[in-house]
């Protein structure tokens, strides 16, 4: 269970451009749950992503998984049980190494990385199962440069990355925003068919408020440091685009 | 003619262990760093020192690779644990650096005759008792460099090194790897400093002096035989003898070669450079055509050194 307990968060904190975005701000993620979080810009979807991950700091509050505070723990202590991907494919590869380099450093998350061979050839045929499961013909590019791939075909191995060794958080922040609507697509499938088959607690941010409803158990929207709308089980089920986008609309207009 | 084609051979050989460090940092950290112009005299000093104390010749090798490895750590804390930016944390090691060789070494040294260096002592001395004083030289140093070169290979191909090469190419994916980036960078300085080193009390032992300004302009040297190294490879590999290569399965490793060797070719062709100039111009110019040399470089391969900039 994530939980978010009476955070503060304020940017430039003691100068002229001080701006307070959360204030007392709390949220509560049940194991299992799939959250999509919708919001205009400014609203703190990232900034809630970027506190939970432990990337930017907090001015109060606390931040809790199984009722234990990681607030003292550092960004990379925390992404043990977290996986995350980010707006930008580049983000969640390194381009100077071949695909396989790319997976087998993913395949090794939580072991230690001593001095044993780096790329384990063995498991170069499950990578090939997984990659042409994608039907974006990666399959034969395991010796290619990650750099010299697509921006949808980079985007998919940083999903698998993500969620190649057993974790219980994904963390998805905007990851389908700089992809084309076909391989969004593609990329969305493959995000709820891992999400569902491993079981992870999720939270995605997205401005796709097609994809926020059609996917996740719950629809969060964000306004200004606040929770505007949170829904759940059938009530979320039933929602649809056009009557979010009817309150996405009305909070806009309320913000002029 | 002869001799000094050797030795020029000889130079770029033991100097490519500069540029194995610089390799690491510049190359795959993406770490400008300086403190390479006090780490190689470092390695000079302590091997000098050593020497003049009746250490065996080749018992100096692990002291100096461990001086290095101890004044990387030390640039790698400062920039990681302090925050201190990678430019300035090495300058500080290097400024430092100048002070404790001195230290060191009390002053200048050198080293007698009657004192037996790795290429006069056994094994080298006895196998190899043939052979001129010179090709002596060449010979071991050639093994030592290959072995290096063998080792580095190999271990940029573990899982540590994979996680050596990813922090320089992006950083923030080692966090999601739950991993610290900065003790990974912290490993990067140590590897690269234990080679520059290593490479000081390679010099040491052939000119059979330590000086407190040999360590002048060597991070210069190690930047351009890498640039010139690097594009040479990226030419290389481009071209229709390497393409032909690939398609020959036993052949195929000859058609990508590894970074390190890039980084050999580099340093005896810059050596090369260097000497050609020399014979024009008196030696106190040196320095001036090291840096006239880098610039050419610089130019000609399209790498304006950008990269130090906004490191």
């Amino acid at each position: 269970m994530l939980e978010i307990q009476n955070i503060t968060k304020i940017y430039n904190a003691g100068t002229l451009t001080e701006q307070c975005l959360f204030r007392d701000f709390s949220l509560k993620v049940e194991e299992g749950e799939f959250v999509s979080i919708v919001g205009g810009n400014g609203s703190g979807k990232t900034s809630l992503l970027n506190i939970l991950c432990g990337t930017i700091p907090v001015e109060g509050g606390d931040v809790l998984i199984d009722g234990k505070s990681v607030l003292k723990m550092k960004d990379h202590q925390r992404y043990v049980s977290m996986g995350r991907v980010y707006q930008n494919p580049a983000a969640g590869t390194c381009p100077g190494l071949t695909v396989l380099e790319n997976l087998s450093l993913a395949d090794n998350k939580g072991r230690p990385f001593g001095l044993g061979r780096g790329v384990n050839r063995r498991r170069t045929e499950v990578y090939r199962e997984e990659l042409s499961s994608l039907g974006l013909g990666l399959e034969d590019k395991l010796d290619v440069p990650m750099g010299s791939l697509s921006g949808g075909q980079r985007q998919a191995v940083a999903l698998l990355m993500a969620t190649m060794t057993p974790l219980r958080f994904l963390i998805l922040d905007e990851h389908t925003a700089a992809l084309d609507p076909k391989t969004a697509e593609v990329i969305m499938a493959l995000t709820d068919r891992i999400v569902r088959e491993k079981g992870l607690t999720a939270m995605m941010v997205t401005h796709n408020l097609h994809h926020a409803v059609t996917y996740g158990s719950r629809l969060l929207m964000l306004d200004r440091g606040h929770v505007a709308l949170d829904r759940r089980g059938a009530e979320k089920a039933a929602t649809t685009t056009e009557e979010l986008l009817g309150i996405f609309n009305r909070l806009a207009t309320q913000c002029d | 003619m002869q001799d000094l084609l050797m030795s020029t051979l000889l130079q770029g050989l033991i100097y490519a262990l500069i540029s194995f460090g610089v390799y690491i940092t510049y190359s795959i950290l993406d770490f400008p760093d300086l403190g390479v112009d006090g780490t190689f005299p470092l390695g000079a000093a302590v091997t000098a020192v050593a020497l003049t104390r009746g250490v065996p010749a080749w018992a100096t090798l692990p002291l100096a690779v461990a001086a290095g490895a101890a004044a990387g750590l030390f640039t790698g804390l400062i920039h990681v644990r302090l925050k201190i930016r990678n430019l300035l944390a090495g300058i500080i090691t290097m400024t430092a650096l100048f002070s404790i060789n001195l230290q060191i070494a009390g002053s200048n040294l050198t080293i007698d005759r009657a004192t037996d260096t790795i290429f006069s002592a056994a094994p080298a001395g006895t196998l190899l008792a043939g052979l001129s004083l010179t090709e002596r030289k060449v010979v071991v140093s050639f093994i030592l460099i290959v072995v290096i070169k063998l080792v580095l290979d190999a271990y940029l191909r573990t899982k540590s090194g994979l996680l050596l090469r990813a922090v320089g190419d992006n950083p923030g994916l080692v966090t999601l790897l739950a991993k610290d980036r900065g003790q990974v960078k912290i490993l990067g300085l140590v590897i690269s400093n234990a080679l520059v080193a290593l490479a000081g009390c390679l010099v040491c032992h052939e000119q059979r002096s330590f000086s407190a300004t040999m360590g002048t302009g060597q991070l210069v040297y190690g930047l351009a035989a890498v640039i010139i190294g690097i594009s040479l490879i990226n030419l290389y590999t481009t071209s229709p003898l390497a393409r032909g290569l690939r398609k020959v399965p036993l052949l195929r490793f000859l058609a990508t070669p590894a970074g390190t060797t890039a980084v050999i070719v580099g340093s005896i062709l810059y050596k090369l450079c260097i000497q050609a100039a020399l014979s024009l111009v008196p030696a106190s110019m040196m320095k001036l055509i090291t840096a006239l040399l880098f610039l050419l470089v610089l130019v000609v391969s399209g790498r304006k050194g950008e990269e130090i900039i906004h490191a």
